[in-house]
């Protein structure tokens, strides 16, 4: 059992609109798999699926080897994308009822909310109301109260949304470290450097339909196209640039740099190799920037998209 | 805990807590109480003016009639004319100057006036006209050479002595109390489910406004949020009733015996004629019978009744006040919804206020207190009049399966409108959620 959940062939309608059609994902455990997509795609869906608020219509979900159950709510921490908390009620006890609602008794509720707002310093905000707290104050308790019955699956929809950085930061975190922990994440976004710094799977949904999904290095190694960007320092720009396209496919390339060089971004044929490269340059010129261009999650996103038609 | 009641407990808390809520709970009865007491001075204050009223009586025929009360003092003047009569009454700051012309019998009646400053209260018009008329009529009777003795003893009243075929009595006072009995149970039926359903909607709109709801419902599901929410309003509301009851009552008591206040205002000529109506057909013997059929009344039934119905109609509709709420994103856009549930409601009151009054077992009394929407507030006021078991019994248990059939209808509305943000829903759409 490597998967912590596993959704087959999940399809979905409502009225005449198709939410989702035969999707399929794998979670491995102790991972963080970014469910990515662009507005619109389904992913919403698919969470509230797991989450259990909407029954498919088509396909199973299997947790931890079993199918989805009413009573494995309490193993699943859900941070929705539309959230909020009951804006008279106080902190302390909005807490304690949500964390009971999710299956703690209240003693042992009690237990944990105190630690968690001793160690986010945050314990003088207990008998106060929601309505009295900033809106970055109430997705910390929003936080808490997700991650506060220890689930096995986390599932965040646009966790940062509503954060100022150095609260993101701090979110970003404590996921990190809940993942440390033994938990897995399913993690929603069209926030492409989050994934970048936190996925290690991703599955990207498209109109309704899952059209990539893997490890994200993987995804990356097969995206990239041998494509380096170079910056040379010579007199003799348009001469150098002659030369190197008699050898190689050459782009115009922009980047930043100190001095005013040539740069390029230089694609191999697979008859090539990257030390050839490097090694001819040398000989013609200084060399001040070598770098292989590897594809970041933005671009994949927008390639692969488009490559599906839109 | 299981989730219902943890539901229950946090509807219950949020709402007994609130502060609108303990200020409304407490602060009613007071209004309550200062507002009678604000009545009962000012009909006090009222009945307290004497009415002076100056009479040119030029044809002598009135001056029997015209007598003084404790409110109104007849002042007659002879051998004024109409000119000075009316500035005696301006100067003397009369009420108001009655007169009398010197006509003969048949046309006098064209010819009477009263002038005033004012215009004068309609009671009291109402009160001189019909002294005037009798007293005309009295005297061309006598004109015609009527026997005015005889007819006063040709005079009858009736009042059928009424019994079952069971042998009990009844009586049209006692009638009266029944349907106040019923009245009173389906009234307040009518503004339990207005003021809590709303409460309910409100509550809902809440939770959608402050999107916890998702939270809410990855941990339980929609039909268990919403009995919750159902159930904690309207344990609250008992709460409120239940203070508001012991609150009057004490209060009532306090008034009374501290400030010492009398609270039967002294009477008014109206109060007079009835009470002398209520004497001439309520003897000791009637009054006996009324008692009789307070006792003879099916309280227990009635209370049962009571009870189910209650429920039953306040469940029945507070469910759909809350497949609205989650309809909808904000108060304003429940118009449009509120009004197909008001209709039903005010028309079971409409039936039950004008056709049990007029025929409790009739068929339009019998139809509506079958229909699940109209029946707890109709069936109610029937109730008191003696209605049989079986008919209460078919009747709950129509209204049992409506709501099973409303909740499941609701709670589907219920599931997906508490996810839907930004639109206003037509009638189309909440049939389209049904197949979601």
């Amino acid at each position: 059992m490597n998967h912590l959940l596993e959704a087959n062939r999940i399809s979905k309608q409502f009225g005449n609109f198709q939410a989702l059609s035969d999707v399929s994902i794998q979670v491995p455990k102790h991972s963080i798999f970014g469910l990515l997509g662009p507005n619109g795609a389904g992913k919403t869906t698919l969470i509230r699926i797991i989450n259990q608020i909407t029954m498919p219509d088509k396909g199973e979900v299997v947790l931890d080897g079993e199918p989805l159950k009413p009573h494995h709510v309490q193993h699943i921490g859900y941070l929705p994308e539309e959230r909020g908390l009951y804006k008279s009620m106080k902190v302390g006890e909005q807490a304690l009822y949500l964390a009971q609602l999710k299956g703690l008794s209240y003693s042992e509720a009690k237990k944990r909310l105190n630690y968690w707002f001793e160690k986010l310093e945050i314990g003088h905000w207990w008998n106060k109301k929601i309505e009295e707290l900033s809106k970055g104050m109430a997705q910390k308790i929003q936080f808490v109260v997700t991650v506060l019955h220890q689930p096995k699956l986390l599932i965040f929809d646009e966790p940062f949304s509503g954060f100022d950085p150095i609260n993101a930061n701090l979110i970003k975190d404590e996921i990190l470290k809940l993942r440390d922990e033994g938990a897995t994440v399913i993690f929603s976004t069209h926030r492409m450097e989050s994934v970048e710094e936190l996925c290690d799977h991703i599955a990207l949904i498209h109109q309704s339909k899952k059209i990539l999904d893997g490890k994200l290095i993987d995804i990356k190694k097969a995206h990239k196209t041998n494509t380096f960007e170079v910056g040379l320092s010579i007199e003799n720009k348009s001469e150098l640039k002659q030369l190197i396209s008699e050898r190689y496919h050459v782009s115009t390339a922009d980047f930043k740099s100190l001095e005013d060089d040539l740069k390029l971004n230089i694609k191999l044929e697979p008859e090539h190799n990257s030390q050839q490269l490097l090694a001819f340059l040398s000989s013609k010129a200084h060399v001040n920037h070598y770098k292989e261009l590897i594809p970041n999650a933005n671009d994949i996103f927008i390639q692969t998209i488009k490559n599906n038609g839109l | 805990m299981n989730h219902l009641s943890l539901i229950i407990k946090r509807e219950y808390l949020a709402k007994v807590k609130n502060k609108s809520f303990i200020l409304m709970t407490f602060l009613s009865p007071l209004i309550i109480v200062g507002l009678f007491l604000f009545v009962a001075y000012l009909t006090n204050v009222n009945n307290e003016k004497i009415r002076d009223i100056v009479v040119l009586d030029q044809s002598d025929l009135f001056k029997e009639t015209l007598v003084s009360t404790q409110q109104t003092k007849y002042q007659l003047v002879e051998t004024m004319d109409l000119k000075s009569a009316k500035s005696l009454a301006n100067e003397t700051k009369a009420y108001g100057l009655l007169f009398i012309p010197n006509r003969t019998l048949d046309s006098i009646s064209n010819y009477i006036q009263f002038f005033s400053e004012d215009s004068p209260s309609l009671s009291f018009i109402t009160g001189l006209e019909s002294k005037l008329e009798n007293r005309i009529k009295e005297l061309k009777l006598r004109q015609a050479g009527v026997d005015l003795d005889k007819i006063e003893a040709a005079k009858t009243y009736i009042n059928l002595n009424q019994e079952s075929f069971e042998g009990v009595k009844t009586s049209k006072a006692g009638s009266a109390m029944k349907l106040m009995f019923g009245g009173a149970a389906g009234y307040l039926l009518f503004m339990f489910i207005i003021v809590y359903g709303n409460m309910i909607m409100r509550s809902v709109i809440e939770e959608k406004t402050s999107r916890i709801i998702e939270v809410i419902i990855s941990s339980v599901k929609p039909i268990q949020l919403m009995l919750g929410k159902i159930f904690g309003t309207s344990l609250a509301g008992i709460t409120q009733f239940a203070i508001w009851i012991l609150l009057g009552f004490v209060m009532l008591l306090v008034v009374t015996f501290v400030f010492g206040v009398d609270l039967t205002p002294v009477q008014t000529p109206q109060q007079e004629l009835m009470n002398n109506a209520m004497t001439q057909s309520a003897s000791n013997a009637e009054i006996q019978t009324i008692i009789n059929e307070f006792y003879t009344l099916p309280i227990g039934n009635l209370i049962i009744a009571f009870v189910l119905f209650f429920i039953g109609g306040y469940l029945l509709y507070s469910s759909l006040y809350a497949a609205i709420g989650a309809a909808v994103d904000n108060e304003t856009d429940t118009q449009q919804f509120m009004f197909p549930i008001l209709m039903p409601l005010i028309l079971a009151i409409y039936v039950g206020v004008f056709t049990v009054i007029e025929d409790p077992h009739g068929t339009i009394s019998t139809v509506f207190s079958y229909i699940p929407f109209t029946s707890p507030v109709v069936m109610l006021m029937r109730i008191p009049f003696g209605v049989p078991l079986w008919e209460q019994a078919l009747s709950l248990l129509i209204l049992g399966m409506t709501f099973v059939l409303v909740v499941w209808f609701a709670a589907k509305i219920y599931r997906v409108g508490i996810l839907m943000y930004g639109k206003k829903p037509t009638y189309k759409e909440l049939l389209k959620w049904l197949k979601y």
